[in-house]
């Protein structure tokens, strides 16, 4: 990093905020929609997949952005697939070690953070040209606009599905059917299917805000 | 320095994989007693559920100790032996010839409801292990209670033993008929024949995992027989 420039420069901010609107991973980019729908039925595991991509991909960035001129050409795939392998297995290991029931749930999808289109995108788009902070920014801010996304369509999954938020009840007993009530949980929204439809209402309601993200 | 010699490439490339080989060997070796004692309070968790009692992490242990009041191990002549019956590993265990293995009974006080016996059981589905326990009331043929898991059998299918929809039709089964001949249950397909005091539905779409399961029901009980016999004496 030159040392003219400031550590949060206008242009260091952006590369936090623009993944969360206008270049988000998900919404305008589609990518890593797989792990999108598999982990959402819930907040809690939501999150703790979005901190742990964001965490991911930070740290790759920024390691692979730190060898960036070592790198034989030739291997330059494999060797950002070491750097983000390494990470996701120290990653996995740790959620293990320390919130196991939440690990399980994500099962194999830590796993497969490692084929997370947004980590390989970003370290062949971003980190390979650019210098070891700003790469960590954009990861941050690629990892959180990719989280924004994840834990919004959580909390409507859960909230809908399964009538919680973070496992504990917020719609009242009272109100259910078996109960005497009026509310029924919507069994469609605990289905990956439902996912993908939150995430088109989501892609939708940002191209209606944003007229620049529709194309012709 | 030119990046892209062959010699520069093939160096790189192995500095980089011992690196990273030091680096995770030493992570997995430092977070591995937490993970064990998570491991530990899982599967203290399964016991609890075989017998119907659901436990949170923050109770399992003390959950666990109070309704276990007595675990030990036999072997296949149903003779008591040395040993911590939790700290057995099935999966070795079963890889030895029947007359050397340790069976671990775990034995829960449910109150006006009797000694429950609980046995532990492993096999295999379709792609990987599957292991349970099953709860058997004191007359030690009819089952109190089921618990299955599985590694990695399709979700959906195959993965809904450990639903609790599968496991609840085990409850009041018996594993001998009435002749006191070993019958074990039966996890039935659509259509097939069986008398339903020893059997259960089958998965639709778990074939391999619901036969799977049966299999490992069959195996497993009949090491413990003798051990049943000298209970009904």
């Amino acid at each position: 990093m030159s040392e003219k420039e400031l550590l949060f420069s206008k242009k260091n901010l952006n590369l936090l905020t623009v993944p969360l609107s206008i270049k988000n991973p998900i919404t305008v980019l589609v990518l890593g929609i797989c792990s999108a729908l598999a982990v959402t039925a819930q907040l809690k595991p939501a999150i703790v997949m979005a901190l742990s991509v964001t965490i991911v991909t930070a740290f790759a960035n920024m390691i692979v952005s730190l060898i960036r001129n070592t790198i034989p050409n030739r291997i330059r795939i494999i060797v950002q697939l070491v750097v983000v392998a390494a990470l996701v297995i120290l990653v996995d290991q740790v959620l293990k070690a320390f919130v196991y029931d939440v690990s399980k749930q994500l099962s194999v999808f830590v796993g497969l953070i490692i084929t997370n289109c947004i980590l390989m995108g970003r370290l062949e788009a971003f980190a390979l040209a650019n210098k070891p902070w700003p790469s960590f920014l954009d990861g941050i801010g690629n990892g959180a606009g990719y989280g924004l996304i994840l834990v919004t369509i959580g909390f409507f999954r859960e909230l809908l599905g399964s009538g919680s938020l973070w496992g504990y009840k917020v719609i009242p007993d009272s109100w259910y059917i078996i109960n005497g009530g009026w509310y029924s949980n919507n069994g469609m929204m605990i289905l990956p299917p439902m996912a993908l439809i939150v995430v088109g209402v989501i892609i939708w309601i940002q191209r209606i805000k944003n007229p620049e993200l529709i194309e012709d | 320095m030119d990046t892209n010699a062959n010699k520069y490439t093939i160096i790189y490339a192995s500095v980089m994989v011992v690196v990273v080989a030091v680096m995770l060997a030493i992570a997995a070796t430092q977070l591995k007693p937490f993970q064990d004692a998570n491991i530990m309070i899982e599967k203290k968790q399964n016991i609890l559920k075989s017998v119907n009692i659901v436990s949170d992490v923050k109770q399992a242990n003390d959950l666990f100790t109070n309704t276990i009041k007595e675990l030990f191990i036999v072997n296949s002549k149903g003779e008591r032996v040395e040993g911590d019956a939790f700290k057995v590993d099935l999966k070795v265990e079963q890889s030895k010839p029947v007359e050397l293995r340790k069976l671990p009974v775990y034995i829960a006080d449910m109150g006006d409801k009797g000694k429950i016996y609980i046995i532990p059981l492993r096999g295999t589905g379709l792609w990987g292990p599957i292991w349970g326990y099953i709860a058997l009331s004191s007359d030690m043929n009819t089952i109190y209670g089921a618990n299955f898991d599985h590694q990695g059998e399709t979700p959906g299918l195959g993965a809904e033993i450990n639903t609790e929809k599968f496991q609840k039709p085990f409850i009041g089964k018996t594993i001998f008929d009435k002749t006191g001949v070993f019958t074990s249950i039966i996890v039935a397909k659509i259509g097939e024949k069986t008398d339903p005091a020893h059997a259960v539905d089958g998965l639709s779409g778990g074939t391999i995992t619901s036969k799977g399961l049966e299999r490992m029901l069959y195996d497993d009980l009949s090491t413990y027989l003798e051990f049943f016999k000298t209970l009904k004496k």
